[in-house]
């Protein structure tokens, strides 16, 4: 590595963050541009799945370790939201149980974007301590113990959360650049961390935890890191989907929506950054063009009617082809980052790649 | 009070024996080829739906559902083994080899497809299912008042454990189905016919599957296209505390998640009881962390991720 060159250094590094983050800018440029609002709108709800993949990617991409528990940290975030921009006249009502100085509150969106995504992150923290000293199918399961027990407590705690119902009525309006800049904010974040030194750490316990204790890396530390900063960046997402739709339930953040999440993920690319943001893009757009064939079409002059659930019927099984064909995912393990030849001989993480991409496994990242 | 007790010990004797059927099924297929399969509780679903003629949003029409008890119960099992080695043939073959992740979100995909393959053709709406209403008439045992059903329940569970376990110590292929679980790979080298001990694996499931169906539906009465997503992450939770690969501590654990459950619905205060699962998954984490390995794991020779 020549020191000589910094900025094709610097390139490298951020080849990966910046080429996909111009990729979703290219992207929103054109929907904005070309498309219906309708468009727009759908363009919106994927960027939010961007946010909130990439966010569970920090943990999962990098540990390894598959976690069910992320969308409660986008639950704790949504509801955090309603209590702090909700109208303070619809909160006295609808939300009783609230503490005053919250009743009273209607905060401007950014502010309550970051105060709810830092108290899932709170909460990622005060779980973690407790769960990061697992690693395997057990952490799995506490993760999924984790949500279980989340979705529980808001979905009985009526005076402050509405219940297992909807609660509706938090302000809408988000538009689509504000949702672009937080999806690249979590791109650039996942990035950064996974390069760091934290991040390689993680990823020798993923590769092999015995011999990364042995070279003195604390498993428990780099897990709990990546967990605390991967509840963050789900939580931003939490906010963003409550603020999309202005309308949120516990069921909605449910097991249902994990599954959906982690198979964004998996589809993808597990260990990859690219691959975290390629699946979503891919089961989003599927599922778009899909839902759209639902009900009655015009065929040779006959209506024939498509009964609901043949959209989803079909993006499962998709799906099923796609892991068969893709057992590594979309991606696999690789990123997607600058050429060689425009990188010269830099360092082996460009010269391994023949033509953009890099590997994520610790010798080639160090 | 110690009727009530009674009573109370045979309601979590019951929900325990639901559980404990489908984390059997689950794993059953966990052990023999590291693959937690979240579509065992669309199969249970499924099984439900396998009495009915698809007739649109929530009209009940029975097919299978007609027939006598006799006949209808080994119909039904038969049913959900065929699914269950469908869902193998078709999709986990050709998985082989693939991290647990992806074979998991497979087995994702596979319940969705199921799940909305039950939406085509029956609707979202429950169906109300009128199975064997002599069933719930309930029987005084003593002073006692018992529904018969859960006297049912626990009796067919019981069979159920003893034929399983008679299968797997007495017989050849159950011996090579337990070598299996143990090393797969050794196993595989000494001679084991990987993929038909695999397939009866998930025969067995599917069958169990069936089971859990018939024995929930007389007490719920209604057929509903979620009615196993409920049952699967209890049995799932079930499966990891008793130690993966551990078959008697999944049967084990889910008994205890029942009578946990039913004991903390009467221990708790008034105003903390809606919150009792989240007690239940709070004890959950708790055992994890003091028993990694899962409560009834006896050998150390676990597998390390």
């Amino acid at each position: 590595m020549s020191a000589n060159r910094p900025l094709q250094r610097l390139a490298a590094r951020h080849a990966t963050s910046v080429i996909l983050s111009l990729a979703l800018l290219a992207t929103v440029l054109l929907l904005t541009g070309l498309a219906s609002p309708l468009v727009v709108r759908v363009g919106i709800g994927t960027l939010i799945s961007v946010v909130l993949v990439v966010g569970l990617f920090i943990f999962v991409g990098n540990s390894g370790i598959l976690s069910f528990g992320h969308l409660g940290f986008a639950t704790v975030s949504a509801y955090a939201t309603a209590w702090l921009t909700m109208r303070p006249a619809m909160k006295k009502m609808l939300l009783p149980g609230l503490p005053e100085f919250i009743l009273s509150a209607q905060w401007p969106s950014f502010l309550a974007t970051l105060a709810s995504g830092l108290l899932a992150g709170l909460v990622a923290l005060a779980s973690g301590v407790f769960i990061m000293r697992l690693s395997g199918v057990a952490a799995s399961i506490a993760t999924l113990a984790l949500l279980a027990i989340v979705n529980t407590v808001y979905a009985n705690s009526d005076a402050v959360t509405g219940g297992v119902g909807s609660l509706a009525g938090i302000p809408t309006g988000l538009g689509i650049w504000t949702v672009l800049g937080w999806a690249v904010f979590a791109i650039v974040v996942a990035h950064i961390h996974a390069t760091s030194a934290a991040g390689l750490a993680l990823k020798s316990c993923r590769e092999d935890p015995i011999a990364a204790e042995a070279c003195g890396i604390r498993g428990f530390r780099v897990r709990l890191l990546a967990y605390v900063l991967s509840g963050f960046v789900c939580g931003i997402a939490g906010n963003l989907q409550a603020r999309y739709l202005g309308v949120i339930s516990p069921d909605s953040f449910y097991f249902g929506a994990t599954l959906l999440a982690l198979a964004m993920l998996i589809v993808g690319g597990m260990f990859s950054l690219t691959g975290a943001v390629a699946g979503v893009v891919a089961i989003s757009v599927a599922m778009e063009v899909l839902i759209r064939l639902e009900g009655s079409i015009e065929l040779f002059g006959f209506t024939v009617s498509i009964p609901a659930g043949t959209a989803n019927f079909l993006i499962a099984a998709a799906m099923c082809v796609a892991l068969v064909k893709r057992p590594q995912g979309l991606v696999g393990d690789r990123e997607i980052t600058l050429p060689a030849s425009l990188l010269g001989k830099l360092d082996r993480h460009a010269s391994n790649s023949k033509n953009n991409v890099g590997t994520t496994t610790v010798e080639n990242t160090l | 009070m110690m009727l009530n007790l009674a009573q109370n010990l045979i309601d979590a004797l019951s929900l325990g024996s639901i559980y404990a059927l489908t984390a059997l099924g689950i794993g059953m297929i966990f052990s023999v080829m590291r693959l937690v399969n979240f579509a065992q509780g669309n199969y249970i679903a499924f099984c439900a739906f396998a009495l009915l003629v698809p007739a649109g949003e929530g009209i009940s029409r029975p097919f299978i559902g007609l027939l006598p008890g006799w006949a209808l119960v080994p119909v039904v099992i038969a049913l959900g083994m065929l699914l269950a080695m469908a869902s193998e043939i078709l999709l986990f073959r050709h998985l082989r080899g693939a991290q647990p992740a992806t074979m998991m979100i497979a087995s994702f995909g596979l319940g969705s497809a199921l799940q909305n393959l039950l939406l085509m053709l029956f609707g979202s709406r429950p169906i109300a299912i009128n199975l064997w209403p002599a069933l719930t008439q309930p029987v005084m045992i003593g002073s006692l008042m018992v529904p018969r059903l859960q006297l049912v329940i626990l009796a067919v569970t019981a069979l159920a454990l003893v034929a399983l376990t008679l299968f797997l110590r007495r017989t050849r292929f159950g011996t090579a189905m337990r070598a299996s679980s143990e090393n797969f790979l050794m196993a595989r080298m000494l001679g084991v016919p990987a993929d038909r001990v695999i397939l009866v694996a998930f025969g067995i499931s599917g069958a169990l599957a069936a089971t859990a169906s018939l024995l929930t539906l007389p007490q719920t009465g209604i057929a509903d296209i979620r009615m196993g997503d409920g049952i699967l992450l209890v049995a799932f939770v079930a499966t990891v505390v008793g130690g993966l690969g551990s078959l008697t501590g999944a049967v084990l654990s889910a008994y205890l998640i029942g009578l946990v459950s039913v004991f903390l619905q009467i221990a708790l205060p008034l105003a903390a009881r809606p919150y009792r699962d989240a007690f239940v998954y709070a004890a959950v984490i708790a055992v994890l962390m003091l028993k990694p390995d899962g409560l009834f794991s006896a050998d150390r020779r676990s597998q390390r991720i």
